[in-house]
């Protein structure tokens, strides 16, 4: 008979030191397998874009991969030929670029690193920028414009923000805004955003981490610290229900209940998250249940907190079921939200979140790298929070949820007469919608 | 601190060593074979269950049997009913989720070890004793039913479910695994009931155990949990053994299209059926691929992509099965670069086995690729189960992982020139576009791949 062992504690241990020019250096040893992780994260995303230049931030993100001044031949090749994986994404707070490299590449992967922060804009010509400008645009097409459904989130941005809110647009921006870039946007962004006194390196994986802090000064110890930029700060209300409808080529009309909600890391962030699942993750879940499993008039049903820095919203989704009209469907939604606000979760259910919460955060410490690999985290917590060690304490805030901070959350920020209401509808049968929705349309 | 050195790339070191996991194998005395794996990373485990008989397994006319039944494991087991056997997961903070692939479906739970012997327990009650209700049965078809109404609207599924006719014709491999509306409308729970009776038996089953457990445990535990699984006997009611029928290859159909009004892209398909994933040239079409189109630096995307800025990616894959398989190159082109982007990507596939071999740098930059990032699939449990699964699929030898690095470094540019051409054929090629026929029909004709055939984005 083998013995049940004791939990294992969950932990993401690091060191972490500044360099001289501002960069900070995070270090996680992790030898199960002889490979590195090299992530880094520069704080800026759409958010610092300004009207009439939306798209920006992730345009540039492309400029990354096209070469620097010393290896000025892309930036795949020399990484793919040390038998790399890398990649990099834009969002509205944040840039990160990463590589997981043979330990017997680490070198290699950071001299092409600190290369491109230090010494890209000699590389850049107007051919390669007028290239990634028209790969963008094709991105667009394929994420957003041809997809059912793909350009809702554009709708609701501009619903939830006023306009001259950062969040009132996408990161991927808009067609018209991309198209009038010029290359000599990108030399002052650059300059603004890129340097080390704006990033955070974090070396995760097999390496030792003095060797790891030696390597982190000899590469990038020489490029000069700039301004850490201003952070940006905006705040926006809801203060009534706005009713919308978008018509998109879609079979089956879907609802989107949207509200502002506590930004990432803030009071009740980790309530809402928790108040996700409980309406609409897994069959047992409120809405799941209800919408799905008992009374079929939904296909599908998602709810959701998106954890942004300077404010967050609450999401929920749910597609008709043939036959079956959105106002069936919100009706139920709001009977059940009052019920959360009511009586709150039952203790079964915070069993249930609880347990599912631990286990994601021990799956969460299973990879070094990539995006939400352990290299990845610690650069979030420590853009974002200012503290690499946020990984436990960020556990804590789920284990210290109870039933009676999950109902205060929902009944904060739930509110039902304060919220968007967005209706997606086949195109022309604009009777599908909620009843009172305003026509919205996006491009 | 030394100045670091700009003027040259640093060099890269020799490969450090990496010990491939090691697999017992034993065989239960109902038939069930085990693989246990010792992964001692975090303390997490995998259990995958791999059931013969995935898509391709559907009879004729009931295509999308197979996944329907997968999907009804976890609707109800013993006395748990379909909503205990979701609350009985989410208290383990199981991840549970089958892939219903062409010739087999896997079954796979993760959970903390901790959790090891109620996941293998939920996990063997939903796959070896589903209860398989009626209310159940019907919600589910439903759901599919409803599903496959929204994929009309998706370019992406739309062009895989209609290339895989064109490839395919009357096969068992022509379908998705959802299947199509007509079939779905016509299986019963009857045909649900006996699909599992003849499919989930532990002699066509093997179940992959790896986490950070000694063998000798996750062996006790999986006879313990799985010993008890009985031997029906029996099989499968028209079932079709997909890997054993030649596909009935008529002349290519060289152009098709899908319209879709207004569509801001033509989604691409171009490809032909081509070989099993057993061939003795399987490193050097592995290396082929990468060269033309399997990575970020390679012939169709650097093209397509980088130098004329058609598309957001572009990539050449190989659609493994263990019958024969297609050749496939896919993308999602501006409406507009349609005609010019299908002539850009026959080219490259038609110069690779022929007027350009793979260069020196080529070949090099491939092989390192595949070799030197090998040891980074081998993370996770999750990781580690799936491949171990592929062996188990594929009926490759337990020291594959080992072999893989040398024999990748072995292939030659000659092999990969003689693979191509045996395996790879330009007059053999069909191009699928899903996208805008009226905007595109002129440009098309200039391509000289004769009139279209219309297709209906139908499921």
């Amino acid at each position: 008979m083998r013995t049940v062992p004791t939990p294992v504690p969950i932990d993401l241990p690091f060191t972490k030191r500044t360099l001289a020019n501002g960069l900070d250096v995070i270090v996680h040893e992790d030898r199960h397998v002889p490979i590195v992780a090299v992530n880094v994260w520069y704080h800026v995303g759409s958010k610092n874009e300004r009207p009439g230049r939306t798209g920006f931030a992730h345009l540039f993100e492309h400029l990354m991969f096209e070469g620097s001044e010393h290896y000025n031949a892309g930036y795949f090749p020399p990484l793919q030929q040390a038998g790399a994986l890398l990649n990099g994404s834009t969002n509205s707070d944040r840039t990160n670029y990463w590589e997981v490299v043979p330990t017997s590449a680490i070198d290699r992967a950071l001299w092409m690193e600190s290369d491109r922060m230090g010494f890209l804009l000699p590389a850049l010509t107007r051919e390669r920028f007028e290239t990634q400008r028209d790969v963008v645009l094709n991105e667009r097409r394929q994420s957003y414009e041809n997809r059912p459904y793909g350009m809702v989130m554009m709708a609701l941005s501009a619903a939830l923000y006023p306009p001259d809110h950062p969040y009132s647009w996408m990161t991927i921006g808009s067609a018209d805004d991309i198209r009038a870039m010029q290359l000599e946007d990108v030399q002052e962004f650059f300059r603004t955003y890129y340097h080390p006194a704006n990033a955070s390196l974090v070396l995760a994986g097999d390496i030792d981490t003095e060797r790891a802090f030696e390597l982190a000064q000899a590469y990038f110890g020489e490029i000069p610290g700039g301004v850490r930029p201003q952070p940006v700060s905006n705040g926006a209300v809801l203060l009534s229900e706005q009713r919308l409808l978008l018509e998109d080529r879609v079979e089956l009309p879907r609802l989107y209940l949207a509200w502002h909600s506590p930004a990432m890391f803030a009071a009740d962030d980790a309530e809402m998250d928790l108040v996700g699942d409980l309406l609409a993750n897994g069959k047992t879940s409120r809405l799941y249940k209800t919408l799905v499993y008992d009374l079929r008039i939904a296909l599908d049903v998602s709810a959701y907190q998106s954890s942004r820095e300077i404010g967050s919203f609450f999401l929920l989704v749910a597609t008709a079921a043939p036959g079956h009209t959105l106002t069936e469907i919100q009706t139920r939604v709001d009977d059940e939200m009052r019920r959360v606000k009511d009586s709150g979760p039952s203790v079964e259910e915070m069993e249930r979140s609880m347990a599912q919460a631990e286990a994601h955060f021990m799956y969460r410490l299973q990879t070094v790298g990539g995006f939400g690999g352990k290299s990845d985290q610690l650069n979030a917590y420590n853009v974002m929070k200012g503290d690499p060690g946020f990984f436990a304490a960020d556990l804590s805030r789920y284990r210290n949820a109870t039933r009676d901070s999950l109902q205060a959350a929902a009944q904060a920020y739930l509110p039902l007469d304060r919220r968007v209401v967005l209706s997606v509808i086949p195109r022309g049968q604009h009777a599908l919608a909620i009843d009172g929705s305003t026509a919205v349309s996006v491009s | 601190m030394t100045r670091i050195d700009r003027s040259r790339l640093p060099d890269v070191g020799a490969d450090p060593r990496f010990v491939f996991p090691a697999i017992r194998r034993h065989t239960l005395a109902n038939g069930l074979r085990i693989c246990t794996v010792e992964h001692h990373n975090v303390p997490v485990i995998t259990f995958n269950m791999q059931v013969a008989g995935g898509s391709g397994a559907d009879p004729e006319g009931l295509e999308g049997l197979a996944a329907l039944t997968a999907d009804m494991a976890d609707e109800g087991t013993g006395a748990l009913s379909a909503l205990d056997v979701s609350d009985a997961l989410s208290r383990i903070g199981a991840d549970y989720d089958v892939d219903v692939g062409g010739d087999a479906t896997d079954f796979s739970l993760t959970t903390l070890t901790r959790f090891a012997s109620r996941g293998a327990s939920l996990l063997a009650d939903m796959v070896t004793r589903p209860r398989l209700p009626e209310n159940e049965f019907l919600r589910v078809r439903q759901m599919r039913l409803d599903r496959l109404r929204q994929l009309k609207d998706l370019p992406s599924a739309v062009a895989e479910q209609t290339f895989l006719r064109l490839m395919y014709g009357n096969h068992p491999y022509a379908h998705l695994a959802i299947g199509n509306d007509a079939a779905l409308r016509r299986v019963t729970l009857n045909e649900v009931v006996s699909f599992h009776a003849g499919a989930f038996q532990p002699s066509r089953s093997m179940l992959i155990v790896c986490g950070a457990m000694t063998h000798d445990e996750m062996l006790q535990l999986a006879e313990g949990t799985f010993g008890g699984w009985s031997v029906v006997g029996g099989s499968v009611n028209g079932e079709r053994v997909a890997s054993e029928i030649e596909p009935l290859v008529g002349p290519a159909t060289r152009l098709a299209v899908v319209q879709r009004e207004s569509a801001a892209q033509s989604e691409l398909r171009i490809g032909h059926l081509s070989t099993r994933r057993v061939t003795p040239d399987y490193p050097a079409l592995l290396v082929m691929n990468a060269v033309l189109g399997g990575q970020f630096v390679s012939r169709v995307n650097l093209k397509l992509r980088e130098e004329k800025a058609y598309t957001y990616g572009a990539r050449t894959s190989f659609d493994w099965r263990r019958g024969i398989s297609p050749f496939v190159l896919q993308t999602s082109v501006h409406t507009v670069s349609t005609a010019d982007a299908i002539a850009d990507s026959l080219a490259e596939i038609a110069s690779v086995r022929g007027s350009r071999p793979p260069t020196d740098d080529e070949m090099s930059l491939a092989k390192a690729s595949l070799t030197r990032g090998y040891p980074r699939g081998f993370e996770t449990a999750q990781q580690v189960a799936r491949s171990v699964s592929a062996l188990s699929l594929y009926g490759l030898p337990d020291t594959y992982f080992e072999e893989f690095v040398p024999k990748v470094n072995a292939v030659t540019s000659a092999d990969v020139v003689d693979a191509a051409a045996r395996h790879l054929d330009p007059a053999k090629l069909t191009t699928l576009v899903v996208g805008d026929y009226s905007a595109i029909a002129e440009s098309l004709r200039g391509l000289n791949l004769g009139e279209p055939q219309l297709h209906a984005a139908g499921f």
